[in-house]
């Protein structure tokens, strides 16, 4: 069996899932029975400043979005950082983290973005003995409108400025979670990295409304008829969240930056996704609210049973793997030509997959009379509809032309060499193949 | 309707070779790949879930589920077989409607529970289906273990303790290992030889000798076993068959359901089996149901099952029930056996009716019959046994015997039901006891 121990700034777990920073890891009882369940590290729920702690609604935290059969595919929320004292927090973690040696225990911290306020707060988290902290400028709700959070997050000179005042004031790993909050999340990582952050997580939460109740004509969750934005997160947000951590992982600035990473892991196979578009490890919050801490024995003997399967022996070896094949769409092979293939044997005769090709694409299906249903070479452009609508796997298949064929739809033969938009004739600004 | 049908008497290829080839195929075709994403799909993961408390073997039935939906089966294989290592057999002929799926929250709430059986038997077959056994063995302890009856109680207990590095020798009486898993359970419950494929791939993780034709009391006396090795398993299941206690029962054409169902599933061509034109079986357990739709499928007109006291009483669960009829097999309840008639051979059983209590009515019926099974139940048989409890051998909760040093478990001993998964179960914990005792010198 695979090891899945992991290394990640130093700080090692038993294996790369950890519970993020959110209501699953606000105090001592909850993280007690999720290392007990198996899980190999937190980032406790973020801490704020010394003084009266912030405040929740009271009424509903969280709305959501269900597919079919009530299966939870995105979770929204509107609670704040920790509403426990600083000093309770901090005694819990210091006991945990005695108790639990093996396991990573991070430190979310939010506090005003003044040097002060960092400099009270960071040795007091050194004495808790945990292995690093993580930075909370992400939180979009709330604490945003207090100029901390997502507020911070989104001015890249302010990440530099605190993630310098943390590595001077705390000798342990500084992690900066980013928001998804904003235009190109590849500044602010580039910020945290100018700051001496030693690796960025991400994505936090997404500005988000569930939904809106057609009755009382007010957004969910709902409190006293009036709503606001939540933090969109949960299996929906998994393809937002894994292009982010693509786009750090390949930047120039930023390659090479340890990430952890976040959104909507749900299964072992998001958790490897993630990994192999260059996270360390991940971290994950909405499957475990959802299904409990149970979980994350599918997450160890998925990855572990997947990991035998293909020979890797430890997970640094498979991390990043997908960064080299994540390219701009300018550096496509656009002499690769794949058509459409219906297995009629698997087929069932539904007719989505013409319903979309004849109403929304290519026309490049054919139905006959007893619903047998082909595809027209002549007009298929590979485009992948009647793959993503086909509700039987594997019935619809894309299948690479061969080099020297013709492309019955162009009738021109298919190219050996790689060509992209960059040499192709059609782009003004293409430069001539040498 | 086949001319064959209407020959009266007991007579082999009633029916043609399609026939047989179809009555007898899976009783439940494999779940393919996307039906079991489907079934999987359905399931909660609820938290300490109905179903888990529901296993004798206490399977882990949430986590291979979802095992099984993201897409690791082996895993998922490996969850259920950590726990129950005769999970194949078991996801094919566990009453689940009346263990895991009866408490599934969606039977409560929908009356349609998630298919926990055949998504155990996707997983498991997918991992046998590989060859893979993913167990090894511990480091040898030197200790050897005799091990009497090779059916699950036994072989589940021989896996366990071979896996903890102890040397086991299996002695079954049959010239086969598998016990009733092999010998005693309907064939459409266990197509493709998957008994005997069962045994052979559990038998991969070393360390276990099967003896056959080595019977308890005519080849070995327990006092050798407790000689000749630091340990002793009894579970060789119940070899006896009660009989009907009415005049006439010895009468041609009476048989026992055990030894019908045996040589049916022994058969290497079922044409081969002789079923009579009017059969009628006497019980109602799973033994009386197995033989009976067995009759029918073998190709009898009328197939009987009488049973003395009333529907809800039967042991066969109410999906068995509902099999049989389904099948054609009639099925009378509340009739006591009151004499066979024939000259020679059985022509006619009469039957008495009796109330809840088995009070006489008065009333009788007489029912058509040129092959009667009985299926009124097994009992223990052999001499110088542990105490018995009741009219089975007594044990402790992980197993152990009123005699130091033996072990007991399955069908033969006290407590539990006669079930392959609680054999399983009582042959897995006595294993950890006689572990614990031989490591622990407390033996």
């Amino acid at each position: 069996m695979a090891d899945l121990t992991t290394d990640f700034l130093g700080i090692k777990s038993p294996n790369p899932f950890w519970l993020a920073s959110a209501p699953p890891t606000d105090k001592e009882y909850n993280v007690r029975r999720a290392f007990e369940a198996g899980w190999g590290g937190v980032v406790w729920k973020t801490l704020g400043s010394e003084g009266p702690p912030v405040v929740n609604v009271n009424g509903p935290r969280y709305g959501a979005i269900y597919g079919a059969d009530r299966r939870l595919l995105g979770l929204n929320n509107i609670e704040l950082i920790t509403d426990r004292d600083l000093f309770t927090n901090l005694e819990e973690i210091k006991r945990v983290k005695a108790d639990y040696p093996d396991r990573a225990v991070i430190v979310s911290l939010m506090v005003p973005c003044e040097e002060e306020a960092w400099k009270a707060i960071l040795p007091l988290v050194e004495d808790t003995g945990a292995d690093g902290i993580e930075l909370n400028f992400g939180c979009p709700h709330g604490m945003s409108e207090r100029g901390m959070g997502a507020a911070v997050g989104q001015v890249p000179e302010y990440i530099e400025m605190v993630t310098r005042w943390c590595k001077q004031y705390y000798s342990k790993p500084v992690i900066v979670k980013l928001t998804p909050n904003i235009t190109d999340v590849r500044k602010p990582a580039a910020a945290a990295h100018r700051g001496g952050a030693d690796a960025v997580s991400l994505i936090n939460t997404i500005n988000s409304i569930t939904s809106v109740n057609l009755d009382t004509m007010s957004p969910e969750p709902s409190i006293d008829g009036k709503g606001t934005h939540g933090g969109y997160c949960g299996p929906a947000v998994k393809p937002i969240a894994m292009s982010m951590v693509s786009e750090i992982a390949r930047a120039q600035d930023t390659a090479g930056m340890p990430i952890s990473g976040i959104g909507g892991i749900t299964t072992w196979r998001d958790a490897a996704e993630f990994m192999a578009l260059g996270c360390g490890n991940v971290q994950v919050c909405t499957a475990a609210m959802t299904y409990g801490f149970k979980i994350v024995q599918e997450m160890i003997s998925g990855l572990s049973q997947w990991m035998d399967e293909k020979g890797y022996t430890d997970t640094s070896e498979f991390v990043g793997m997908a960064v080299p094949n994540t390219t701009d769409w300018q550096y496509l092979n656009l002499n690769y030509i794949a058509k459409a293939k219906i297995d009629e044997d698997l087929c069932i005769s539904c007719g989505r997959c013409y319903a979309a090709c004849e109403d929304t694409s290519h026309q490049a299906i054919a139905m006959s009379d007893d619903r047998v249903f082909s595809v027209i070479d002549e007009e298929c452009v590979a485009c992948n509809l009647c793959v993503n609508v086909c509700p039987v796997e594997n019935c619809i298949t894309m299948e690479q032309m061969p080099v020297g064929a013709i492309d019955p739809r162009t009738d021109r033969v298919v190219e050996p060499e790689y060509a992209n938009w960059t040499t192709h004739p059609n782009n003004p600004s293409a430069t001539a193949a040498e | 309707m086949p001319a064959d049908m209407l020959a009266q008497g007991i007579k082999a290829g009633r029916i043609s070779a399609d026939q047989y080839e179809a009555n007898f195929a899976d009783l439940h075709a494999p779940l393919d790949d996307h039906e079991a994403l489907v079934a999987a799909d359905r399931c909660y993961f609820c938290y300490d879930a109905p179903c888990v408390t529901a296993c004798p073997t206490d399977i882990d039935i949430p986590l291979f589920i979802r095992q099984i939906a993201t897409g690791t089966s082996d895993a998922a294989a490996k969850t259920i077989l950590s726990q129950n290592i005769m999970g194949g057999m078991c996801a094919r002929v566990c009453p689940t409607e009346t263990l895991c799926e009866e408490v599934c929250v969606r039977e409560v709430a929908e009356g349609k529970p998630v298919l926990i059986g055949q998504l155990q038997r996707y997983a498991t077959d997918g991992l046998m289906a590989k060859g893979v056994h993913p167990f090894e063995r511990a480091g040898s302890t030197g200790k050897r273990v005799a091990v009497v009856g090779a059916g699950p109680a036994g072989l589940a207990c021989a896996h366990r303790l071979a896996m903890q590095g102890h040397d086991v020798v299996v002695m079954d009486a049959r010239a086969k290992a598998g016990g009733l898993n092999e010998f005693g359970i309907a064939a459409y419950k266990s197509t493709d030889d998957f008994a005997a494929r069962e045994v052979d791939w559990l038998l991969q993780i070393g360390g276990i000798e099967i003896k056959p034709g080595v019977a308890l009391g005519s080849d070995v006396s327990l006092a050798e076993l407790q000689d000749d090795y630091d340990a002793v398993f009894l579970g060789m299941g119940l070899g006896g068959v009660n009989g009907l206690g009415v005049e006439g029962d010895d009468k041609n054409g009476i048989a026992d359901a055990v030894d019908f169902i045996a040589d049916l599933r022994q058969a290497s061509d079922l044409s081969s089996v002789p079923v009579g034109r009017d059969v009628v079986v006497i019980g109602g357990g799973m033994t009386a149901v197995d033989a009976a739709v067995q009759a029918k499928l073998l190709g009898a007109l009328n197939v009987t099952l009488v049973y003395r006291r009333s529907r809800v009483r039967m042991n066969a669960s109410v999906y068995e029930q509902d099999l049989a009829a389904s099948k054609g097999v009639r099925i009378i309840t509340n009739a006591s056996p009151k004499g066979v008639h024939g000259n020679g051979a059985v022509r006619e059983v009469e039957f008495e009716y009796t109330d809840d209590d088995l009070k006489p009515t008065g009333q009788t019926v007489r029912i058509a019959a040129d092959q009667v099974f009985r299926a009124i139940g097994q009992s223990l048989v052999g001499e110088g046994l542990p105490t018995l409890e009741g009219r089975k051998i007594k044990v402790s909760a992980s197993g152990a015997t009123s005699v130091k040093g033996v072990w007991a478990g399955g069908d033969c001993a006290s407590g539990g039901d006669d079930l392959t998964v609680t054999a399983v179960a009582e042959g897995r914990d006595a294993a950890m006891d006689i572990h614990a005792h031989l490591m622990g010198g407390a033996s």
